[in-house]
């Protein structure tokens, strides 16, 4: 079918309309207020944007396969709090283990990702194996973790961390935050398992047609669980950043994340229905998230009043994404 | 002006892309008799039914209720007008009562002030009532998941005769039923006969025909063939007029010399009942072995089971004398088999996906760089060149697969398998909603497979192309095998006939 002019013109303002509606606004911030496009405001952003895109990433594998991950900002907490129990300084008066030596910061990580990984594979075992729709089978992983934070801190707030941790979030390599690196490392490695490994292949495949892939031959099973146990390693890792960033943690940490992130990977391009999904698409969709939060808050939107602008966004986003497909037929 | 007949249907026409599925077709149906339709697996009886109740719409014909003609646009409208359907399979919901599936849709309701409310106590009587008009007496409130098929089939039908049906078409009701059940079912088309409703019967079994039926009329390949009186006709006189045909000759030379055995099948049952049971056969290298069978003879289904998809609850498969254990497809991959499903679009492609992900996602295992990372250059050259080998008209391996021709998505499919270079492939209706000219190419593709010592299984409802590539006829009925065809001057379409309505 050829297309005329007009219909190409038509279609890419469809096909990019998030990414247009958001050049506008940042355009406008930025002509309106001095401050927004600088470098410092810039850096700023990608800092910020560093845990959510290695929340979006983890949770975009659960996307894809038509599921969900409610358990993601739970995990985060918990990953937070077990950090930092184990990385406060000797001398912090309210020191959680107080005659535990700090551990090493690679020790530490292994720990916080060796637990949510094994309650990532609990979660994928019961969509899996036990046939538990993902929706309830991560609700019901969610509970349980906060429910474990809870307990493991007795709700106190945590704080007073070794140098070490929180040189994650201040120190730098070239220039740019570790945080910045380690999202950028995580994005890469994540491409990789997409597009370079069986594993990828076979989460599209059973994204796209789970019967079909059983009937192909793929492992639907096991390739079920790595993909939540993955997931769950990377709330892990986000846990521990924000924990780095924050100075501090509580089991509220994250609280919501988990919506926000199965938001930006919709409205970067991952369909719900399954199947689709880029890591660009979560890339796009933190950075859109990111970016308009910082816009409403140079414009002097009240904070209250944004979320109703971040939801206004969801909506109209989405409904450009499925007329894309919808088009196609 | 009164009619001597309640339905007739004239000059019906329906065409499909591709495909003319019904040819100038006629039917009369007399008040207070049984009118059976019959043909062979796609003559067009269901699109014929389908055309009448309005589910699809007719390109040529027209339709008379009681003389009088009339349009039916729709299935409400057909239910308005007194004709009713009880279908192949029924769609019924499940989970709620038997009395809320009866009045679906139309629930009784009175008002209570300003609202309207369903008036349960009305519906459970009412539904007491119809069920009772049908012999049938059980509990109204009963979850309907709770009943058998056959119970089920009894409330359609009560359904039917509620809405004052003066049509009943009946779709292939007694194939998922048991012997005492179908017996009630007659017992029901009796009653409803003395009160002069109409029905269409459309069913396999020839025996059936001949005990319920008054009259007969014979489609083939979408064509009227005609109209007679059932005691006139005998169920060898019926399978001639349904098969009918000379065969067209669009298949490649059966030239093969089986060899050994590769695939030995001994008393296979499913764990289900009603499905295969106590199935025994052998295929050996090189060889093309076809499985006939009405539909509702179980034929997918035990190759879903012999591949792993479902499961069986006894019998023995040997693959090269070695006796496996097939508890799921990678299993079967293991042992060496491969299988092209029937459902294509269900559990075939991958619609989102490319055609290179469709043809890999069963092979990534034998195209890997340092025991993890994908080559994608050598699946990009295995892939590009089985689009040329298989001529897939496509312009490149990056395109959907959703994008592609029924004929080129199947050949896609059979790339997936050709790739996997399985010793024993599997395919179920090879050809099914493929147009003329791909259906060649792919029997090209099924010869050159054989040749090369490779051996398939074939299940395919049409007659021809069963004849026309099987070096051997397995026919199936019920569940089991009713007979195996081997010499060439025996593969008749009547002989087929017989042993797939051996019930």
């Amino acid at each position: 079918m050829v297309k005329t002019k007009r219909q190409k013109v038509t279609d890419f303002l469809i096909n990019n309309g998030v990414i247009i509606v958001m050049f506008i606004l940042v355009s406008y911030t930025g002509i309106t207020n001095d401050r927004f496009l600088t470098g410092n405001n810039f850096i700023n952003i990608l800092m910020n944007m560093s845990a959510r895109l290695v929340i979006a990433l983890g949770i975009s594998g659960c996307v894809i396969t038509g599921g969900c991950d409610l358990s993601a900002g739970r995990m985060i907490g918990l990953a937070a709090c077990i950090a930092g129990t184990l990385l406060q300084k000797m001398d912090y008066s309210g020191k959680f283990f107080p005659n535990l030596e700090p551990l090493n910061i690679i020790i530490a990580l292994l720990i916080v990702l060796a637990i949510t990984g094994a309650f990532g594979s609990i979660t994928g075992f019961a969509v899996a194996f036990l046939h538990i729709p993902p929706f309830i089978a991560t609700l019901a992983m969610m509970e349980i973790v906060y429910g474990i934070a809870l307990i493991y801190t007795g709700a106190t707030p945590l704080g007073g961390y070794t140098e070490e941790y929180t040189s994650i979030a201040t120190g730098k390599f070239l220039g740019i935050s570790y945080l910045i690196w380690i999202a950028i490392i995580i994005a890469a490695l994540v491409w990789f398992l997409f597009n370079m490994t069986r594993h990828g292949k076979y989460m599209y495949a059973i994204g796209g047609n789970p019967q079909a892939a059983e009937v192909a031959g793929v492992p639907v099973k096991r390739t079920m669980v790595l993909i939540y146990m993955i997931a769950a390693m990377m709330y892990g890792l986000a846990g521990f950043m924000l924990g780095a960033k924050a100075g501090g943690a509580s089991v509220n940490l994250g609280l919501g994340y988990e919506m926000e992130a199965i938001a930006a990977c919709t409205i970067g391009g991952v369909s719900v229905t399954g199947g689709r999904g880029k890591v660009s698409s979560a890339i796009i969709g933190v950075a859109v998230f990111e970016l308009l939060k910082a816009s409403l808050q140079y414009l002097g939107v009240d904070a209250n009043a944004q979320y109703i602008f971040i939801g206004v966004v969801i909506f109209v986003a989405i409904s450009l994404d499925i007329r894309k497909y919808v088009a196609k037929k | 002006m009164a009619s001597e007949y309640k339905l007739e249907l004239k000059g019906v026409s329906k065409s499909f892309p591709g495909i003319k599925a019904l040819d100038n077709v006629q039917l009369a149906v007399r008040p207070g008799t049984v009118h059976a339709l019959m043909g062979e697996n796609g003559a067009g009886k269901s699109t014929l039914m389908k055309c009448l109740f309005g589910i699809y719409k007719m390109d040529e014909g027209e339709i008379y209720i009681d003389g009088e003609k009339t349009v039916i646009s729709d299935p409400d409208e057909a239910m308005k007008k007194g004709i009713a359907m009880v279908h192949q399979e029924l769609q019924p919901v499940l989970a709620r009562s038997v009395a809320e599936n009866m009045f679906l849709g139309r629930f009784p309701c009175h008002r209570i002030g300003p609202l309207k409310v369903i008036d349960h106590k009305k519906m459970y009587e009412e539904t007491e009532k119809w069920l009772k008009e049908v012999n049938m007496d059980f509990d109204p409130k009963a979850q309907l998941g709770t009943l058998s098929i056959g119970q089920m089939q009894s409330v359609e039908i009560a359904k039917a005769v509620s809405h004052d049906a003066k049509v009943i078409i009946f779709d292939e009701p007694t194939s998922s039923l048991s012997e005492s059940e179908a017996e009630a079912l007659f017992k029901i088309m009796h009653t409803l006969k003395e009160k002069g409703v109409a029905m269409i019967y459309i069913s396999h079994k020839m025996d059936e025909i001949k005990r319920i039926a008054d009259d007969v009329t014979i489609m083939r390949d979408g064509t009227y063939i005609g109209t007679w009186a059932a005691k006139d006709l005998t169920i060898e006189d019926i399978i001639t007029k349904m098969v009918g045909h000379e065969l067209t000759d669009i298949y490649p030379p059966k030239d093969r010399t089986p060899g050994e055995v590769v695939l030995e099948v001994s008393g296979v049952s499913s764990i289900h009942e009603k499905s295969f049971r106590d199935v025994s056969f052998n295929l050996r290298k090189g060889e093309i072995i076809g499985f006939g069978g009405l539909v509702g003879a179980q034929r997918t289904e035990l190759m879903e089971g012999l591949f792993g998809i479902r499961h069986l609850s006894s019998g023995e498969i040997k693959v090269h004398g070695k006796r496996v254990k097939i508890k799921s497809p990678r299993d079967a991959m293991n042992a060496g088999i491969g299988m092209i499903t029937e459902d294509r679009r269900g559990t075939g492609i991958f619609g989102c996906l490319s055609i290179k992900d469709n043809v890999g996602v069963s092979v990534y295992n034998k195209f890997l760089k340092c025991g993890f990372v994908l080559d994608h250059k050598k699946i990009n050259s295995v892939v590009e060149d089985s689009i040329d080998k298989l001529n897939i008209k496509t312009p490149s391996i990056r395109e959907h697969i959703a994008n592609l021709s029924g004929g080129n998505q199947q050949k896609v499919i059979v790339s997936r398998w050709l790739a996997n270079d399985p010793d024993i492939l599997i395919m179920d209706e090879p050809t099914r909603g493929v147009d003329v000219g791909a259906k060649h190419e792919i029997y090209e593709i099924m010869k050159d497979i054989a040749n090369q010592g490779k051996a398939i299984i074939m299940i395919s409802s049409e007659m021809a192309e069963l004849l026309g590539m099987s070096d051997r006829i397995y026919v199936m009925c019920n569940g089991r095998i009713r007979g195996e065809i081997t010499e060439e001057s025996e593969m008749t379409q009547e002989n087929v006939m017989r042993y797939a309505t051996q019930f």
